[in-house]
């Protein structure tokens, strides 16, 4: 008896004084979609369970303005933010500022995750930030057109696609002056980078710098991956293209005005959204192959605690919490994110809301990394050096080969002493 | 900025009400002093002393003195790794450069012609006056933006409607252009007021006589006009040439940041220090960009005697 009192009172002391010290969380979160939608809605049901209070830190649309943001934050130490969401090539270049969530975070929680993510996020045998959602590049195609035009799947190689891009603009074009025949990022920025990747991946030609640090660019596959990607500008991709980032293209697609799209996981609820032009009308496959294999980068948004915050406990809470199952639920059925819980990929609303995630679920899971492991702090110089590389091949300044082979001696000066 | 003609009277009361009233004048200076040395100093000595030092951006208590390896350096391997021997960057000069003598040649031009038609007596002047500036008047973020969204190949007014869907911002050579025009849109009419500033001083009288000597309006702007108006062009075409030799927003945000890395100085030192975290390199970068500047204005200023009181 005089235990259960002891029990009790303790219990409600504890609440009384977690209670008492309500505290605010800032949370810093992206604005691409309905990122930022589902990000205060999500925050807002964790600070209606707590008693705590959260404010959204809106930050820029592009990811490399945001690390330089969050950069100058973390580096003056600012308190400002407590909680970061992080791109998954991150972790490396700012683990030194967040909280080693092992041994904060219940292991089971941790390994509920695909171990892939989970591995990306540590750095040393810290567990940097715990994965939100993952991303991977996928393939959108208009389904009425396709039949329209007589073609009964979507494609599986670069040449199809090409060749099917090409008759339905053709086509369509007699119509609407303003018609692609297929959107992608090439803008000089990451997202450049995630696309020709998978290029690069798909033509057998690489990951830039492989796992052991080596640089393999310069090789002729990947030569032939960039003048391939390089002759669809100006044929079946506007010219503008190598302006585009993931919002212009999707702005371009979802206004009917493309046959064919790359784009991540998110594009598709919204491309299903009642304002779409293109609803019911879209189809999701698996990027074609150049030859070796489909392929998809993987992308991805985790959440970290800074080092710097003042209120840990509860912001490691709300990083559980937006992690957790119920929330990755709602933002898969909402937003189409694709959650990064095994469990989540077998669940029944969540299917019947993206089919594709179930007949898609290798495409995820053998999603390829960016070269962010081995390359360490210098990914960001890699990334661009390789991004402006691509562009030059894209803008016609260079070919293929010369640009691989000018590219290798690039990342060489990056490397200089050693990553 | 006005340019004064009269020379302040020069003293020529006693020693001591002289030297009360400088022991005065710095005792009212001091605070604007102090201000600058913490504000405009010390970053200045701190960004001199971190291009010297080989040093990350997220962590700059750790760093190693190279001296001027961030300016110039080659590896046993043969590796270049001073910024001044990147072909990026002097691509960047060289855009830079391109873009500041092309867009301030042409705002001086259209800035007379505007400064010239306001200056005249009509109706609505007042109204013009005001007008002109709106365009100075918008953020460059906001007006770049703007910008960017017209050039657009796919829905833009210049980018489908003018030019047929070409993306001239997608590559940075025809990209230039089009920032050149943009960059002259927006300070045209600020290079018009301080021309337009000059022309007011100049004396009405003069031009009376020169109409009984029988001179035309063309000697006259020749002769009279320009010669005088040389002190208060001189000091606006050296604030146009800095603000465009440390031009940054405008190419940050039309063509990104990788892309602005490759056409202006700024943007460079940008990318060094905040997307690739080198400290020390950005710096020198930063310090390469201050001395540029400074040499270009002690060229303009030695050059032409521009007098700036």
């Amino acid at each position: 008896m005089k235990k259960a009192i002891a029990f009790i009172s303790l219990t409600a002391a504890i609440v009384a004084s977690s209670q008492a010290s309500a505290v605010t969380i800032t949370l810093a979160c992206g604005a691409v979609g309905q990122e930022l939608q589902l990000c205060r809605e999500g925050a807002a049901r964790w600070a209606k369970k707590t008693g705590n209070t959260v404010k959204i830190f809106e930050s820029p649309n592009l990811t490399n303005d945001r690390l330089g943001l969050y950069q100058q934050q973390l580096a003056a130490k600012s308190s400002d933010i407590d909680v970061y969401q992080l791109d998954v090539v991150w972790p490396g270049l700012l683990s030194q500022h967040f909280v080693d969530l092992k041994g904060k975070v219940p292991t089971n929680e941790i390994n509920a995750h695909f171990k892939g993510i989970i591995d990306a996020n540590t750095v040393n045998g810290k567990l940097v930030a715990l994965p939100w959602f993952t991303d991977a590049g996928l393939l959108y195609y208009r389904t009425d057109l396709l039949k329209k035009y007589g073609f009964s799947a979507a494609p599986k190689t670069w040449t199809e696609m090409a060749l099917m891009a090409k008759k339905i603009q053709d086509g369509e074009q007699k119509t609407n002056k303003a018609f692609a025949g297929y959107v992608w990022q090439g803008k000089n920025y990451e997202g450049l980078t995630c696309d020709a990747m998978e290029w690069l991946v798909s033509f057998g030609g690489g990951t830039i710098v492989d796992a052991k640090g080596n640089i393999t660019i310069n090789n002729a596959q990947a030569a032939k991956a960039l003048d391939t990607a390089a002759s669809w500008v100006k044929s079946i991709s506007p010219a503008g293209v190598t302006t585009y980032d993931e919002e212009a293209a999707r702005g371009i697609f979802q206004a009917g005005n493309a046959a064919f799209m790359r784009n991540w996981p998110y594009a598709w609820a919204l491309g299903q959204g009642a304002d779409s032009k293109v609803k019911g009308k879209i189809g999701v496959a698996p990027l074609p192959s150049g030859g070796s294999r489909n392929a998809a980068t993987l992308g991805g948004w985790q959440l970290g605690v800074s080092s710097y915050s003042k209120n840990q406990a509860a912001a490691i809470d709300l990083v559980r919490y937006l992690a957790g199952p119920a929330e990755q639920k709602i933002r898969a059925i909402e937003g189409a994110y694709n959650p990064t819980l095994q469990s989540l990929y077998k669940d029944k609303d969540v299917l019947a809301k993206n089919p594709f995630f179930g007949s898609l679920y290798n495409v995820f899971t053998s999603a390829v990394a960016r070269p962010s492991g081995p390359t360490k702090s210098k990914y960001n110089q890699v990334s661009q050096a390789f991004s402006s590389a691509v562009s030059d091949v894209l803008s016609g300044k260079s070919k293929g080969q010369a640009a691989v082979t000018k590219l290798a001696t690039d990342i060489a000066r990056i490397k200089g002493r050693g990553w | 900025m006005t340019v004064q003609t009269t020379a302040p009277a020069r003293p020529t009361r006693t020693r001591g009400i002289e030297a009360a009233r400088a022991r005065q004048a710095i005792w009212l200076l001091l605070p604007t002093l102090i201000a600058i040395a913490l504000v405009a100093g010390y970053p200045l000595y701190r960004t001199f002393y971190f291009s010297l030092f080989e040093a990350n951006l997220t962590s700059p208590e750790q760093r190693t003195f190279l001296g001027l390896g961030n300016f110039w350096f080659t590896t046993e391997d043969g590796i270049a790794l001073g910024f001044l021997q990147d072909p990026k960057w002097w691509g960047a000069v060289k855009n830079t450069l391109l873009f500041t003598v092309v867009s301030v040649f042409l705002e001086t031009v259209f800035g007379m012609i505007i400064a010239l038609v306001v200056n005249s007596a009509f109706k609505g002047r007042a109204l013009l006056r005001t007008a002109m500036l709106v365009p100075w008047a918008i953020p460059t973020v906001v007006s770049a933006q703007m910008w960017a969204y017209l050039y657009n190949d796919s829905f833009g007014l210049i980018g489908r409607g003018i030019l047929g869907g070409q993306a001239v911002l997608a590559n940075t050579d025809t990209a230039i252009w089009a920032l050149v025009a943009v960059d002259v849109w927006k300070t045209t009419s600020f290079m018009a007021l301080l021309i337009l500033a000059g022309l007011q001083s100049l004396p009405g009288d003069m031009y009376e006589a020169a109409d009984m000597d029988g001179a035309s309006k063309w000697t006259q702007f020749w002769k009279l006009t320009l010669p005088l108006l040389r002190p208060a062009l001189l000091v606006a075409l050296v604030f146009r040439s800095l603000d465009a030799l440390r031009v940054f927003d405008v190419m940050s945000v039309m063509l990104g940041n990788v892309n602005a890395a490759a056409t202006s100085m700024t943007g460079y030192a940008r990318q060094a220090l905040i997307d690739n975290q080198l400290l020390g390199l950005g710096s020198a970068v930063s310090v390469a960009v201050f001395l540029i500047i400074m040499v270009i204005v002690v060229m303009y200023v030695t050059a032409f005697r521009v007098k700036f009181d």
